[in-house]
């Protein structure tokens, strides 16, 4: 069993409760941080523990902390970005349905480092019922004296306000949930400026997911240093990932980023191997977005060697040969699974979630789903493949936020890996239709140069 | 159709203006918007969204590019039951397909359409985050997961039965 710092608790009775919560330790993190802490050493011990955001992209939260301006007399906001869309992903859920004390408490002591005496949670509006759940939460601690005015008798104020989004996938980009938390459409905005300069209301404003700082109270109660021992190199701490698709056992899994891919794939502790028997065909390890790995190189690195299920380990061989940790959103295919339709499903999501904003992704996305769509209906031609090839290229890096390149990369991750797969589906026009391209060679060891 | 807020709405709208700052009410459009179409029938007309504008004093287009923006919004009068079946990748490959294909044949209508009992709209979304327990859809603001064509044929009997008892 590995070390679990976020859903240690998560089986016991009604610890969704303000009562359970408190009764098995929680808010400890709130009494140490207020009452024995400056705002100054709070950030130096998210700092210390090498904590990683948690939403996808891995920026060093210390460091994100670090930044927020400070100007005279105006307000600062700490906004929790709930707003899990990531297809794959489904840990943030996990965690605010069954735990949304620890979201409150890493809250409190995040506004208070930052000095957010309105803080905001912007949840996906789909997650309706956890609104709820969380806003209830919200009743019990602001009762109990941990929100409210003058918290335990320190003169900190703070009050935290849910609010639902509309359902679209860009609001997760920090700029566009600010602009839709002020009530416009989730353009994504032009950096610079930054959030920590100009954000909410053009206030400094720090976004962060509410896994990362939900870590921010094991961190509080632990220390840093001794949180950054948990793991290996940059990829400290504990990780929740959300593991789907062809496997026995789908769920909220806690790691401590030491385990190999393989273990957490096979072992009866996380996913308990591939579904009915069948073989592994390929995995996104790390949400929608991130490349597609056949078999082979998902289990080991091109050098051979295991990999991971860490940052590092991830993301060893560049897009070339590897992937990412990304978001934790683990979808995991088997040996019956099409390429070409699961890459087109994709691309259907994306060219729906573009704000339209960018042409390179506004138009880019349509592009690759039609294109997409006629070689998975038995239409395509040899030449649509370099043709996707190329649109992919022209949107990654050519857009303001990066929807584009989170569309971009299944689609050149597919192509690079499972080439074959799409020349098959072209020359087998009718065949494609009723049977699939099968495992052919992608599970089978990787070739190591001597 | 009635499109002014009754007194409870009214004071669950202001409780929502209330969480901004002051001057920064247009924050509470998302949400007041959720508020009316829960209100006014599960979707929302040009008299609605004008009078969520007039309430929040903003300019109607305001309301309608945002509106406009976010998949949630019903712009078109939808079933009494709405049935948003996920189709993106994860779903996908668990068997959404034939979920939705169920749907369909069952209720006797495409994606987009209404039941002409009014009753059931069936709609497909992609990814609602539950990819973990997939094939799923959305029911209001209920998740139905693990589905299977029995299972499905359940939640239909359940809705009816909810139809008539009401």
């Amino acid at each position: 069993m590995g070390v679990k710092l976020l859903l240690d608790k998560a089986d016991v009775p009604g610890i969704r409760t303000y009562e359970v919560y408190r009764r098995e330790g929680g808010y400890r993190a709130v009494e140490k941080a207020l009452k024995q802490m400056t705002t100054d050493e709070i950030v130096e011990e998210v700092k210390k523990s090498g904590l990683r955001g948690r939403g996808g992209a891995g920026f060093p939260t210390g460091m994100k902390w670090s930044f927020i301006a400070k100007p005279e007399g105006v307000p600062r906001h700490l906004v929790c970005n709930a707003d899990e869309s990531e297809p794959g992903t489904f840990k943030d859920r996990y965690l605010m349905e069954f735990l949304p004390h620890l979201l409150l408490e890493g809250l409190i002591v995040s506004s208070y480092a930052l000095g957010s005496h309105d803080t905001y949670i912007y949840i996906r509006g789909e997650y309706a019922w956890i609104t709820t759940i969380l806003e209830e939460a919200i009743e019990e601690a602001k009762a109990a004296g941990w929100l409210g005015k003058n918290i335990l008798g320190t003169g900190f104020d703070c009050n935290i306000h849910v609010q639902r989004g509309g359902g679209a996938y860009i609001c997760g980009e920090e700029t566009a949930l600010i602009e839709s938390l002020e009530g416009n459409r989730g353009n994504p905005r032009i950096k610079p400026p930054f959030p920590a300069i100009q954000g909410l209301w053009m206030r400094p404003t720090v976004v962060n997911n509410v896994e990362t700082l939900a870590a921010v109270v094991p961190i509080i109660n632990m220390g840093g240093e001794e949180y950054a021992k948990i793991g290996v190199g940059k990829s400290t701490g504990t990780k929740l990932i959300s593991a789907c698709g062809n496997i026995n056992k789908p769920g909220v899994y806690e790691i401590d980023m030491t385990i190999t891919v393989e273990e957490f794939i096979y072992s009866d502790e996380y996913c308990g191997g591939i579904k009915d028997g069948k073989k592994l065909k390929a995995c996104i390890p790390g949400g929608s977005s991130v490349p597609i790995l056949p078999a082979n190189l998902l289990l080991t690195t091109a050098k051979g060697e295991p990999r991971y299920m860490n940052y590092e380990s991830l993301s060893d061989g560049g897009f070339a040969t590897g992937s990412m940790l990304g978001s934790g959103g683990f979808i995991v295919l088997d040996e019956d699974q099409c390429i070409v339709k699961n890459t087109y499903t994709l691309a259907r999501f994306y060219r729906h979630e573009s704000c339209g904003q960018c042409s390179p992704c506004r138009e880019g996305t349509g592009w690759m789903e039609k294109i997409l769509q006629k070689i998975e209906t038995g239409k395509g031609e040899m030449s649509d493949i370099d043709l996707l090839w190329d649109i992919q290229r022209k949107i990654e890096g050519n857009t303001i936020c990066p929807l584009g390149d989170a569309a971009a990369w299944p689609v050149a991750a597919a192509i690079r890996h499972f080439r074959d797969e799409f020349e098959w589906h072209i020359n087998n026009p009718e065949l494609s239709q009723t049977s699939n391209f099968g495992l052919q060679h992608y599970a089978d060891p990787i070739h190591v140069p001597a | 159709m009635v499109t002014t807020f009754n007194d409870t709405q009214i004071t669950e709208f202001k409780r929502l203006v209330a969480r901004y700052p002051e001057g920064k009410h247009k924050s509470a459009l998302l949400p007041a918007l959720h508020l009316a179409q829960d209100s006014f029938g599960g979707w929302l007309s040009t008299e609605t969204l004008d009078y969520v504008a007039s309430l929040l004093q903003i300019e109607p287009i305001e309301v309608y590019e945002v509106a406009t923006f976010y998949s949630m919004y019903n712009l078109k009068p939808v079933g009494k039951f709405v049935f948003e079946v996920c189709q993106t990748g994860p779903c996908m490959v668990s068997g959404s397909d034939h979920i939705i294909d169920y749907i369909k044949k069952t209720l006797d209508i495409q994606p987009g359409e209404t039941t002409k009992d009014g009753l059931f709209t069936l709609k497909l979304v992609e990814c609602l985050g539950a990819c973990g327990y997939a094939p799923m859809m959305q029911v209001g603001k209920i998740y139905k997961e693990h589905l299977t064509k029995e299972k499905v044929d359940s939640i239909i009997a359940e809705y009816r039965a909810q139809a008539t008892n009401n």
